[in-house]
C-alpha cells in the first residue's frame, strides 16, 4: 500500500457529494494524493497541471469527451491510457460502466494497483446511488404522510371524526378502490380545494 | 421474424439520429419484429464503450469512431461494422460575431466561398502572431469526428496549421453555446441544432455548412459489434430494413411535420420541432440579423445515395487520420478501415445498390480543394497537401 500513496488520482464529477463520497473510500484506502475537479472550463488545462496517475470521472458527464483529447499522438506530456485497452479484464470493466464510473489511466501502472482503485470506485458509486435511491424514497415517504395527515385534518372537520376514525376511512376507501392511501389522501385534499 | 430479446441502441440527442429514432418511434423496427429500447447518452465515449462492452446492442455513431475502433487507434480495438449510413453532412462552422467582423475585415471574395474565407482566417491567425495574442480556439466534437477533419481541411487550404496555429478543444455539443457566450472558442463545427441555437442568440454566425467544405461526407453510422452482427444476421436484416423506410418516410416531405415531432421529443432531442424542421429542410438562420442560407445538401438522411455505407467515404476518413498523426499509413489499415462500411449488407437485405443519382461528384467527396480524391492511393492525397502530421 505503500507506494499507493504517491499516486495521483483526479476525481472528475458533478455531484459533489458522490466525488466527497468516493475521495474518502480512496483516502481510507491510502491514497493520500486525490483530487477533486469541477466545473467544464479548461478542464484540460487543469488535469495537465495536476500531471494525474488515474482520472475517474463520472459517466454522466459530457466532459469524458474532453478527456479523450488527451489521447492525442503529438501531444508531450504524459499520455494516459485508458481501462480498456488490454481488455483483461472485461468484467470489472463493464461492473465500473454499470456503476457509472469510468478511469483513465497513465501508462505503465501495474494492473493490480489499478484493479484496486477501480473497485473502490465501483462500490463506493454503488453505494452513492443507493444512498440516493434510499433518500428519494425517504423524501417522498415523508411528502405522502404530509400529504396523509392533511387529508386526516380535512375529514377531521368536514365529518367531525377522530383522527382515528378519519385514517380508518382513508384506508378502507384506499382498499375498496385498490389505491394507495396517500393518492386517496391526494384526491380528498383536491376535492376539498376545489369546493372551497 | 420475432425476436424475444430486446436491443439496446445507443444515441445522441441531435438530428442526425433521424433515422434510428424514427425506425423506433414509428414503428418501422416493432413491423420487422424487433423490439428496441432506445438509450439516450451524453458522450461520444459513453457510447462507445457501452457498445463494446455489450450494453448496447447497436449505436448512432461518429462514422470514424466505428473506423478508428476497428483500427484499434486511440483506444480499444473493438471490430465494428456499419450495414446503414445514417446520414451525410449536417455540421456546420459557427462564429462569434466578432471572429466574422474580423474575417469581413480581411475578405478579398465572397466569404460564403471556403477558399475565401480560409484565406481571411489564414490573414487573421498571421496578425494575431504578430502581435503577440493568444491563438484562435476551434470548438470540435471528438478528436475522431468528421467535425475534427472538416475544420482542419478547410483552415489548412489556406495554409492555418490546425494544431499549430490554431487551438482544437474538445467539446461536447451542449456546452458549445455556454463557450461561445464565455469566450472560451472563437469558433466551433458542430451538428444540428446547436448552431442554429447559437444564431439565436444574437452571439453568432453560421460561416459554412460542411457540404461547402466537402459535398459528401459520411456523418454518422448504425454501428454494430461485428461479432453480434454475425450472431444476429436476422436482426441486422431486420434493422436495415427498419432504417431505410424511415430514411425514406423521412425524405418525404408530406411526412415532414410527423418526423420533427418524433425527433423533438422530450425523450429524444428535447428541442422545439422548428428547429429540426430548418435541418431537415435544411434552411437555417444564418445570422441574428435574420439572413437564411439554403442547402439540399445541408443534412442528408437518405437521399442521393446517402444511406449506402460509401466505402470511398471510410478510405476519405482514414486518409484524415493519417494526414492529422492519428494513425499511421498502411495498406492493412485502409483495408480494415475500407471494411467497416459494409454496402455489401445493405445490397443483400434491401436487395439492390442504389448508386448516387446523377450530379454527385465524381470522387464521391467533392472537396472544394486538391485533385479528385483516389480511394486507394492516399499517398497521393497526403502529398497534395503542404499543412500536415505525416
Amino acid at each position: 500500500m505503500q507506494r499507493d500513496a504517491s499516486l495521483k488520482i483526479v476525481i472528475v464529477d458533478d455531484s459533489s457529494v458522490r466525488a466527497a463520497i468516493l475521495e474518502e473510500g480512496l483516502r481510507d484506502a491510502g491514497h493520500l494524493q486525490v483530487i477533486r475537479i469541477e466545473g467544464t472550463e479548461n478542464l484540460l488545462e487543469r488535469i495537465y497541471a495536476i500531471d494525474p496517475d488515474v482520472i475517474l470521472i463520472d459517466l454522466e458527464n459530457p466532459s469524458r469527451d474532453v478527456l479523450e483529447q488527451m489521447f492525442r499522438v503529438s501531444r508531450a506530456v504524459k499520455r494516459p491510457i485508458a481501462m480498456f485497452v488490454d481488455q483483461s479484464d472485461s468484467a470489472s470493466i463493464a461492473a465500473a460502466v454499470d456503476a457509472g464510473v469510468s478511469s483513465y489511466i497513465v501508462d505503465g501502472l501495474k494492473k493490480d494497483r489499478i484493479k484496486h482503485i477501480l473497485d473502490i470506485s465501483i462500490s463506493r458509486f454503488n453505494a452513492f446511488s443507493r444512498i440516493s435511491t434510499e433518500l428519494e424514497q425517504t423524501k417522498s415517504a415523508l411528502e405522502e404522510r404530509k400529504v396523509i395527515d392533511r387529508a386526516k385534518g380535512i375529514l377531521m372537520k368536514r365529518k367531525g371524526l377522530t383522527e382515528e376514525q378519519a385514517y380508518a376511512l382513508l384506508r378502507t376507501s384506499a382498499q375498496n378502490e385498490k389505491k394507495k392511501i396517500a393518492d386517496i389522501a391526494q384526491s380528498i385534499i383536491t376535492a376539498a380545494e376545489l369546493l372551497k | 421474424m420475432t425476436t424475444s430479446k430486446k436491443l439496446r441502441i445507443g444515441f445522441i440527442p441531435l438530428v442526425d439520429a433521424a433515422a434510428l429514432i424514427v425506425a423506433i418511434d414509428k414503428g418501422f423496427a416493432a413491423e420487422e419484429g424487433l423490439d428496441v429500447e432506445l438509450v439516450r447518452e451524453v458522450s461520444w465515449s459513453n457510447v462507445r464503450d457501452k457498445l463494446n462492452i455489450g450494453l448496447f446492442d447497436a449505436a448512432h455513431l461518429l462514422a470514424p469512431v466505428a473506423i478508428a475502433s476497428n483500427l484499434g487507434i486511440g483506444h480499444v480495438r473493438v471490430p465494428i461494422i456499419a450495414p446503414f449510413n445514417l446520414g451525410l453532412n449536417g455540421n456546420a462552422i459557427t462564429v462569434t460575431n466578432a471572429l466574422k467582423n474580423a474575417l469581413e475585415d480581411k475578405a478579398e471574395g465572397d466569404l460564403t466561398d471556403p477558399k475565401m474565407s480560409a484565406k481571411a482566417l489564414a490573414a487573421i491567425v498571421a496578425e494575431r502572431k504578430r502581435k503577440g495574442q493568444p491563438p484562435l480556439n476551434f470548438g470540435m466534437t471528438f478528436p475522431f469526428s468528421t467535425h475534427n477533419y472538416q475544420l482542419r481541411f478547410w483552415m489548412a487550404s489556406a495554409g492555418v496549421d490546425p494544431d499549430e496555429d490554431v487551438q482544437m478543444v474538445v467539446l461536447p455539443p451542449p456546452f458549445m453555446v455556454e463557450s461561445i457566450v464565455n469566450g472560451h472558442v472563437d469558433a466551433f463545427c458542430v451538428g444540428a441544432p446547436w448552431n442554429s441555437v447559437a444564431v439565436d442568440l444574437g452571439i453568432a454566425h453560421i460561416l459554412h455548412f460542411v457540404s461547402e467544405i466537402l459535398q459528401r461526407a459520411a456523418e454518422k453510422v448504425l454501428a454494430l459489434r461485428t461479432t453480434w452482427a454475425a450472431e444476429n444476421p436476422e436482426s441486422v436484416a431486420a434493422l436495415v430494413r427498419a432504417h431505410k423506410k424511415a430514411a425514406d418516410f423521412i425524405e418525404d416531405e408530406a411526412n415532414r411535420e410527423e418526423s420533427c415531432r418524433i425527433i423533438s421529443a422530450p425523450n429524444r432531442l428535447n428541442v422545439e420541432p422548428e428547429i429540426t424542421r430548418r435541418t431537415l429542410d435544411g434552411r437555417l438562420k444564418v445570422s441574428p440579423d435574420g439572413n437564411y442560407r439554403e442547402s439540399e445538401r445541408y443534412l442528408m438522411v437518405g437521399r442521393r445515395g446517402a444511406a449506402r455505407p460509401d466505402r470511398t467515404q471510410a478510405s476519405w476518413l482514414y486518409a484524415q487520420m493519417v494526414r492529422w498523426g492519428q494513425a499511421p499509413l498502411s495498406n492493412d489499415l485502409l483495408m480494415a478501415a475500407r471494411e467497416t462500411f459494409r454496402p455489401d449488407i445493405y445490397d443483400e437485405v434491401l436487395g439492390a445498390g442504389d448508386l448516387p443519382p446523377q450530379g454527385e461528384p465524381e470522387d464521391g467527396v467533392g472537396a472544394f480543394d486538391g485533385p479528385e480524391f483516389d480511394p486507394f492511393d492516399l499517398e497521393k492525397h497526403l502529398a497534395t497537401w503542404k499543412v500536415r502530421r505525416r
